[in-house]
């Protein structure tokens, strides 16, 4: 039981520090192959700046996630031995794919992207970005396909206890994959748009006064007021598929504990598992019947129908309450902020406070978007087939404990050192002026000289 | 009970694909894990040239690690499960490690000035980490995961030898990718290391068929005896030209700078050659062999269309940025 616990705290630290860094990189990829093609077609120099500045976050970024992502690769044999043995026929393969069509595409082109420049043609460089881009999206393909898989399979048999594929369209494009792949594509866009908003804000409220953070903050706030409508109205797809595959989820999500006609939206509340009740409950009648059935008089199901096998209730309940109350929070923020720019091409300081306020505000909902549907598929692993408490390892609990106090220690450094190592080449950025900056796109490469001053 | 048909070849494939990737691996990022624990405390300059020689590399060397763990939970999730099993913390030391050097590449440019020396100290702290356990997980392996104190004895014996093979093709790759005062430090750094591996292999091979009658009867009672005393033979030979070359080191126009990274190539494969050989067919030793921890044949086929398809292609690009990068380090290019 310990070492369960144990395992599932140490899976959920993985996941969760791992999660933070692609989020970041699967867009930051495509604004900076945007940023790219803007500069090969204008030939306006401030493209170029805002790229190697950029490039310099995003390699960051990246780095981060593939040592977290390796971890990642191991932690299914030390720790979840069950998944392979039940559905490694399936799971094995879509992971394969991942690691031969995207991550050695990345890694190597993103060598080239960083350290090529001067050796490649400008064509060869333009391809290079476009590659990693390609390989950072096609990664969230495969490994997103496994991931609702393990909601919703299909497509396979069981043998002997052993799932078997038998139609790999169906175990690919499962009823779930193509709302979640969609959904987390905008999430890791919004990620990515409000970081590059708050770092130019702040570069901006730093008293920079060149162009390239005055264009990555209109890039970046345009994208979002745009990405942000889209991502509700994808938001509310993936529920409803939810509701067509996982009943119970929905029910905890909306934290309804009986089947009722004109299911309230409880916007507030305490969910009280013992009691099968909320306590304090802020209720709009009939709104959950409303959103899942567009019938304001609808059924929904509650807990009551699933006895045991329902997940915990408080984590989902309020993980999505957090996901919803950020995207509002997104949209007045990216909507204002698109008026202002659009009217008088400038955003006031207590707006530029507000979106370095909200610098990381995309991980803080998709992690709690994670947490609701990962936590919500619970007490199974996959769905149906497999439950977490019998996929775990017989490692003794204390060398799991070992494994996890390494991990938490690692992870909240380099947690601090991102964040600071972030501000840090914004305020860096800030003291550089231009005609230095054109003038380190020909220094050699020297990693002191890009710490003491060369960092545009 | 040998299968046949695909229940055998399928397997096999995918058991000499594991091989191949784990060879790959063990010279992409042993070159680079090699420089990171050969970074000297004394010169930041020569730190700086070192790690921008692996720069637009390691990232991708490491790829081989998750591609050859990937095959073995893909092909042989048995396998795989028993070995993380045994190698738990192992693992997780190592993976700490990983996650310390890859981080400290890109912090050392970015953090504050008085912290690049600390990221330094994580680089090769974190390079030395990875690979002392990468060697003790081989020596537990090669004792079939035995709960004794012979057995964890062979473990540290091999995680000294691995570390004096990861440390002298970071030499060589240096030799190739460096000049001056470094080159001629790494001349120095290669000819230890490999007296030291040698020295190491000297005694992995005394000792393995000793503790393991399966791999004694193998290499010294079987029809194969004349060939396979080939690969000693080789790797003495091996040895004794790349000492003599580094004694006389430089020469005229940096003649043969590739010469130590290609032989010590050879050593690895003969080496690794020589364990392959002791092993097959098992996956772990003693316990289970590649075609009893193999998964579904319809799996295996689906991910083999991938394998031939995206591999060729995976080696074209990487040799293209090999080409891209071509010559000597210091002409490396940040923006």
């Amino acid at each position: 039981m310990e070492t369960l616990l144990l395992s599932r705290i140490q899976f959920a630290a993985n996941i969760s520090f791992h999660i933070l860094f692609p989020t970041i990189t699967i867009a930051l990829a495509w604004f900076l192959f945007y940023f790219k093609i803007q500069h090969n077609r204008t030939g306006d120099e401030v493209w170029m700046r805002a790229y190697r500045f950029w490039v310099k976050v995003f390699a960051l970024s990246f780095a981060l996630g593939v040592v977290s992502g390796i971890t990642m690769s191991f932690q299914f044999g030390t720790n979840w031995p069950g998944f392979m043995e039940t559905v490694g026929n399936i799971a094995g393969p879509l992971l394969g794919y991942e690691v031969l069509t995207a991550f050695f595409m990345e890694a190597t082109f993103l060598g080239i992207m960083l350290f090529g420049m001067n050796r490649v043609s400008n064509r060869v460089h333009t391809i290079a970005t476009f590659l990693v881009a390609v390989g950072t999206s096609l990664s969230a393909f495969w490994i997103l396909s496994l991931n609702s898989w393990m909601h919703t399979p299909t497509g396979f048999e069981m043998r002997d206890g052993v799932a078997f594929p038998l139609d790999w369209w169906e175990i690919i494009f499962n009823p779930s994959m193509p709302y979640r792949l969609a959904h987390m594509m905008v999430a890791s866009g919004l990620t990515a748009a409000f970081l590059m908003a708050g770092l130019s804000a702040y570069r901006l409220l730093k008293g920079d006064h060149k162009p390239a953070p005055h264009l990555t903050l209109k890039t970046a706030v345009y994208a979002a007021a745009l990405l942000i409508p889209v991502q509700i109205v994808l938001g509310d797809f993936h529920g409803l598929n939810t509701l067509k595959h996982q009943p119970a989820k929905v029910a905890a999500m909306e934290g309804l504990w009986e089947t009722t006609e004109g299911a309230p939206l409880v916007l507030f509340g305490l969910p009280d598992e013992d009691q099968q009740r909320n306590h304090y409950a802020l209720e709009i009648p009939g709104g959950a019947s409303f959103i899942l059935t567009h019938d304001w008089q609808g059924e929904v199901k509650g807990l009551n129908e699933f006895s045991d096998e329902h997940p915990p209730v408080a984590p989902v309940f309020w993980g999505f309450r957090i996901m919803v109350g950020l995207g509002v929070l997104m949209l007045a923020v990216a909507w204002v902020s698109s008026g202002y720019l659009w009217r008088r091409g400038a955003l006031p300081d207590w707006l530029l406070k507000v979106l370095v306020g909200m610098t990381f505000a995309g991980w803080v909902a998709t992690l709690a978007g994670w947490y609701v549907t990962e936590i919500g598929r619970q007490p199974y692993l996959v769905t149906g087939v497999l439950t977490t408490a019998d996929a775990v390892t017989r490692v003794p609990s204390g060398n799991v404990a070992t494994s996890l106090a390494i991990y938490l220690t690692l992870y909240s450094v380099l947690l601090i050192a991102y964040i600071s190592a972030l501000f840090l080449i914004a305020r860096k950025a800030v003291l550089v002026d231009r005609d230095e900056e054109v003038s380190t796109l020909q220094d050699r490469y020297n990693p002191m000289t890009t710490s003491t001053g060369a960092a545009q | 009970m040998t299968p046949t048909g695909e229940a055998y070849w399928l397997p096999f494939i995918f058991l000499a694909l594991m091989g191949l990737t784990f060879l790959v691996y063990a010279v992409l990022d042993g070159y680079d894990l090699g420089v990171g624990i050969l970074l000297p405390r004394d010169s930041e300059a020569q730190r700086d040239t070192m790690i921008s020689s692996i720069g637009p590399f390691w990232d991708a060397n490491e790829t081989w690690l998750v591609l050859g763990v990937g095959i073995i939970l893909i092909a042989f999730p048995a396998a795989h499960n028993v070995i993380l099993f045994h190698l738990y913390l192992p693992v997780t030391l190592m993976l700490a490690g990983l996650i310390l050097r890859g981080v400290a590449f890109d912090f050392r440019a970015k953090a504050p000035l008085d912290h690049k020396t600390r990221w330094d100290l994580a680089f090769w702290g974190g390079s030395l980490l990875a690979t002392l356990s990468q060697g003790y997980m081989l020596g537990l392996y090669v004792m079939g995961f035995e709960k004794s104190v012979a057995a964890y004895s062979f473990a540290v014996l091999s995680a000294i030898c691995v570390t004096a093979g990861y440390c002298l093709i970071g030499a060589a790759w240096l030799i190739m990718k460096t000049e001056g005062d470094l080159q001629l430090r790494a001349a120095r750094w290669a000819r230890r290391c490999a007296w030291l591996m040698a020295l190491g292999l000297l005694v992995v091979s005394m000792v393995n068929p000793l503790i393991s009658e399966r791999v004694f009867d193998k290499w010294l009672s079987g029809g194969m005896g004349l060939f396979l005393l080939l690969i000693p033979v080789l790797c003495v030979l091996l040895f004794i030209v790349n000492d003599r070359f580094l004694a006389h080191f430089p020469y005229d126009n940096d003649f043969g700078c590739w010469l130590p990274f290609a032989i010590t190539i050879g050593l690895f494969i003969l080496a690794y050659s020589a364990l392959a050989y002791s092993f097959y067919p098992y996956v772990v030793p003693e316990q289970l062999t590649f075609w009893e921890a193999a998964s579904a044949p319809e799996s295996l086929k689906f991910i083999l269309v991938g394998v031939v398809i995206v591999l060729p292609a995976i080696i074209a690009y990487t040799l293209f940025s090999y080409r891209v990068f071509w010559g000597k380090a210091r002409e490396l290019t940040y923006y």
